[in-house]
């Protein structure tokens, strides 16, 4: 028998509307790198967030054994308090404090008095460095350092905390290839002085690489372990479990007729906004009147990037490439210049960027097209409640009324919202990102069949989404994108969830 | 942090009301009531502090004369809180206006007394100063990205020194009489009346039935476009009370001086500036920016514009209550509209503007003015000292603030 470190039992959580882990449960030896994959809204995240107490106990059903004595975390504080330390995705360090002040933040060294002892503050951060492998003077402001590094701060923030469970959320999704290496390294390193790592990664190649155990994730369930110490376990394996076997039919049939071109973009790429890299490399793609296009890509790969770029400059810098609708060259340098070129999009993070929450149905709908619904500069508010009534009608909007606040409604309803207001607009093309994102399965046909009834219009859609078999069932065309390349394009009929999983997780080859 | 528990049970209870019921007319008086209890709160509160006051000053606050003073005295506190209000729920602030008050009433000084231009000359001199201000002030938040909190606190101490420079530090006064008439004027005896005067009962009059008339085509429409109105008593009821009340406040005007012309310009600025906040593009693109500014911005609301015209109209109207002020006080000071800025942001947030931005109301603003103004006005005629006026103006403007955040919590709570 393995000694056991941690256990979870049957751990189900639910949001309003949405359950996302079912009876989920996680077996980890003591001493070994366990990985956990699934695709994005697996439940990976939520499952670390059950784990590490910031979904304190209470709010989810299920148990959680360490040591095999059960425990009940209320709070961040309480996990860390018997050794378990998650280091999130986005870093959560003081960018304009030391490193060693990083390090003891909340755990600062004290001398007589209670007051900072600096010398000891230091010279233990300077310790830690060391094991890390980081060679920096501790009272460098962690701005200075790179993202690699930054990492690197975090693990020796955990480290000074007594880890024993490490958990690490996509530690090297930021990372380039040399210092991904690095870290994976101290990761074994770590490993062997009796650490237990948990990653959480989409880079299946590192998984293979280094993880004892896997265990896959989908749809809110476990879906099996993997014992990788044998070293027989292939990506292809990892990635079968990850998408699973059965495509639902519950998507809307529709007869493709694809149409002349309305989009075309060509040599995109986009600067992030602070880090020296490009985000989004040399893109070129279209779409056609009457054509669903796809794009497939993991978290990270430049999606949501690449759309909002486009749109109006909304992200990034030193844009460079072409837009074309209609075969005629565009300039999209405004939102307001995207839009009246035929552009919409509907952004993947409604509440932020879609809606305004605290104004009504009528409001938002008419936001993007005011324009259309006033003459020299006055609102016809009759006209405005026409024209949101219409929409509550078609999109089958289910609220009191289109006066209620958007903030009150499911996020179903929502998300009709903000399709109505783009509809409003009257684009040529839709650029859907992550459409269906946290609304209820009925919700989510719904969304389909009005995408069938956008393209059949003549309309062009580019649909960016994280769920394969949403890909597979609604596309003509699919792009698969991986670090901010295009790594492939299929016709929906060639298209299988393993074939554009493995594009997806493809390596970026060098630069031309 | 916020507290999440209470959210899961108070979701439930607000989903499952019936609310499809309200498409057709509502008359439970609760409903309507919980409703719009934000919007009504206020309007609650001014009617009790107007009963109370009256009760403590045996009826002196109410009469004729003193009603009269109160629109004097407080008229260019209201014009600044229309402007605020629209500044506050874009989500920026504006703590310069009683210095720009004190620069354009200076500028208009110096015109009009030292180098005897005619009074409009010096009207117009002090609202081309104002926008100017506010264009300053637009170019910095807007174009540059700083924050209003930082550009106007620099605005204050900026426009304050100019102002002693303007002035040479010294006090200028009088003004010429058509001047004094902007703040201290009446319109009066033009069509007579005994004892009382008649015009101002007809300006009334027209007024009252320019909003029944107006009210009952807004709820025409509404039924035409199938939209939830109260039931047809209960519109009744609120056109009559609120006739009701504009009647008896032009009575006791009557029978006072008239109707004062700075009442004119302000009910004009109410309505015209009501109008633009809800029926225009600007107006709806200046709730949208506070409501969602990164939702705007991908909307193609062009923010930047938005943001720079309405500190221009923000400068613009601290040159009218410029000149109301300085027409009132019969000249300019160094000192004066001093603390304005605070009186006018207090108006606004009492008003119901939210402290985040994206909610809020002219009349809103416009009431919340008023509330302070009865109570300055009513504890002053009570001989209440200076340092607990202030005291419980404070107060006031906590507890309102606080209201406004425990009802966003109970909307949060309901998403």
């Amino acid at each position: 028998m393995d000694d056991t470190i941690l256990e979870m039992r049957d751990i189900t959580k639910t949001f309003p509307g949405v359950t996302a882990l079912r009876d989920v449960s996680l077996t980890v030896r003591r001493g070994e790198i366990h990985a956990i994959c699934g695709e994005n809204g697996a439940g990976k995240s939520t499952l670390m967030k059950v784990l590490s107490g910031v979904h304190p106990a209470g709010s989810y059903v299920g148990e959680i054994l360490v040591d095999g004595k059960p425990v009940r975390f209320h709070g961040i504080r309480d996990s860390e308090a018997i050794g378990i330390v998650i280091i999130h995705q986005e870093l959560a360090l003081v960018p304009y404090l030391s490193v060693a002040e990083n390090i003891f933040l909340g755990n600062e060294r004290r001398g007589a008095g209670g007051l900072i002892d600096w010398n000891r503050t230091n010279a233990e951060a300077a310790a830690l460095l060391d094991s890390v492998g980081l060679a920096e003077n501790p009272v460098t402001p962690v701005i200075q350092l790179g993202v690699g590094k930054q990492q690197l701060v975090e693990i020796a923030k955990a480290l000074s905390k007594d880890v024993r469970l490490l958990i690490l959320d996509e530690p090297t999704a930021a990372l380039n290839d040399i210092d991904s290496a690095h870290l994976l390294d101290l990761l074994r390193r770590l490993r062997d002085r009796g650490i237990t790592c948990i990653l959480i990664s989409h880079k299946l190649n590192e998984i293979t690489a280094i993880a004892d155990s896997t265990t896959v994730l989908r749809d809110g369930r476990t879906v099996e372990t993997l014992d990788m110490r044998a070293g027989d376990v292939t990506q292809d394996r990892i990635i079968r479990g990850m998408v699973g076997r059965d495509l639902d039919s519950f998507y809307p049939d529709r007869t493709p007729s694809p149409g002349a071109e309305v989009l075309r973009i060509e040599n995109w790429t986009v600067r992030h906004p602070v880090q020296d890299r490009n985000v989004v490399d040399a893109v070129t793609l279209n779409v056609r009147a009457g054509e669903v296009v796809g794009i497939a890509g993991l978290m990270g790969a430049g999606r949501t990037e690449l759309a909002m770029s486009v749109f109006g400059r909304s992200y990034g810098r030193d844009i460079r490439g072409r837009v074309f609708m209609h075969g005629r060259q565009v300039r999209t340098r405004t939102v307001a210049e995207a839009i009246r070129n035929g552009i919409a999009y509907v952004t993947e993070d409604r509440k932020r960027y879609g809606l305004n929450l605290i104004a009504d149905v009528c409001r938002n709908v008419s936001a993007a097209a005011l324009g259309k619904l006033s003459r020299a500069g006055w609102v016809d508010g009759n006209e405005e409640i026409r024209v949101a009534e219409q929409s509550r009608r078609s999109m089958n909007i289910r609220t009191p009324s289109v006066m209620s606040a958007v903030g009150k409604l499911s996020g179903g309803n929502q998300q009709k919202v903000v399709l109505s207001k783009w509809l409003f607009t009257d684009p040529d093309v839709l650029i859907l990102d992550e459409p269906t994102r946290g609304i209820d399965v009925g919700a989510k046909f719904e969304i389909y069949t009005i995408i069938n009834r956008l393209v059949a219009d003549g309309r062009a859609v580019v649909l960016i989404s994280s769920e394969l078999p949403e890909l597979i069932g609604m596309c003509d065309r699919i792009y698969a994108l991986s670090a901010g390349r295009i790594t492939g394009e299929i016709a929906v009929s060639e298209a299988t969830q393993e074939n554009l999983m493995a594009l997806m997780t493809k390596e970026k080859e060098p630069s031309r | 942090m916020t507290s999440t528990k209470p959210a899961a049970s108070e979701r439930t209870a607000s989903e499952s009301a019936p609310a499809a019921a309200l498409h057709t007319g509502t008359s439970d008086p609760r409903t309507l009531i919980m409703r719009n209890l934000r919007q009504s709160g206020i309007y609650v509160a001014f009617v009790v502090i107007v009963a109370l006051f009256a009760i403590l000053t045996d009826g002196v606050s109410l009469s004729p004369g003193n009603i009269t003073n109160i629109v004097l005295q407080y008229s260019y506190i209201l014009v600044l809180a229309i402007g605020m209000v629209i500044v506050i729920i874009a989500g920026h602030i504006d703590l310069s206006v009683g210095s720009v008050v004190a620069l354009t009433g200076a500028v208009s000084a110096v015109l009009v007394i030292q180098q005897g231009q005619p009074w409009w000359l010096g009207v117009l001199a002090a609202l081309a100063v104002g926008v100017a201000v506010g264009a300053w002030h637009g170019f910095w938040v807007a174009y540059v990205g700083m924050p209003a909190f930082i550009v106007t606190l620099a605005g204050m101490l900026l426009f304050r020194g100019l102002t002693l420079r303007v002035l040479d530090n010294i006090s200028l006064s009088p003004f010429p009489a058509e001047y004094q008439r902007v703040a201290n004027g009446f319109l009066n005896g033009l069509i007579g009346g005994q004892g009382y005067d008649a015009f101002t009962l007809l300006i009334a009059a027209l007024a009252v039935a320019g909003y029944a008339v107006g009210q009952f085509r807004t709820r025409v429409a509404r039924i035409r476009y199938q939209q939830p109105v109260e039931s047809f008593p209960l519109f009744v009821a609120r056109v009559v009370l609120v006739g009701a009340i504009v009647m008896y406040f032009a009575w006791q005007l009557a029978h006072a001086r008239g109707l004062p012309i700075v009442l004119i310009i302000l009910a004009v600025l109410v309505l015209g500036y009501g109008l633009m906040t809800r029926r225009t593009v600007f107006g709806r693109q200046v709730y949208a920016i506070g409501g969602n500014l990164p939702a705007a911005m991908l909307s193609g609301v062009k923010v930047r514009t938005v943001n720079f015209w309405l500190f221009v109209n923000m400068g613009f109207l601290a040159g009218v209550a410029g000149v109301i002020y300085s027409s009132r006080a019969n000249g300019a000071q160094p000192a004066a509209g001093n603390m304005f800025e605070l009186d006018a942001i207090a108006a606004a947030f009492i008003g119901g503007a939210a402290v985040a931005g994206g909610v809020g109301t002219v009349v809103g603003a416009m009431v919340g003015g008023l509330i302070m103004a009865v109570m300055s006005n009513g504890m002053q005629l009570m001989g209440v000292e200076q340092s607990t006026q202030s005291v419980v103006k404070g107060l006031v403007l906590l507890l309102a603030v606080a209201f406004d955040i425990y009802n966003k919590r109970r909307a949060g709570a309901a998403r």
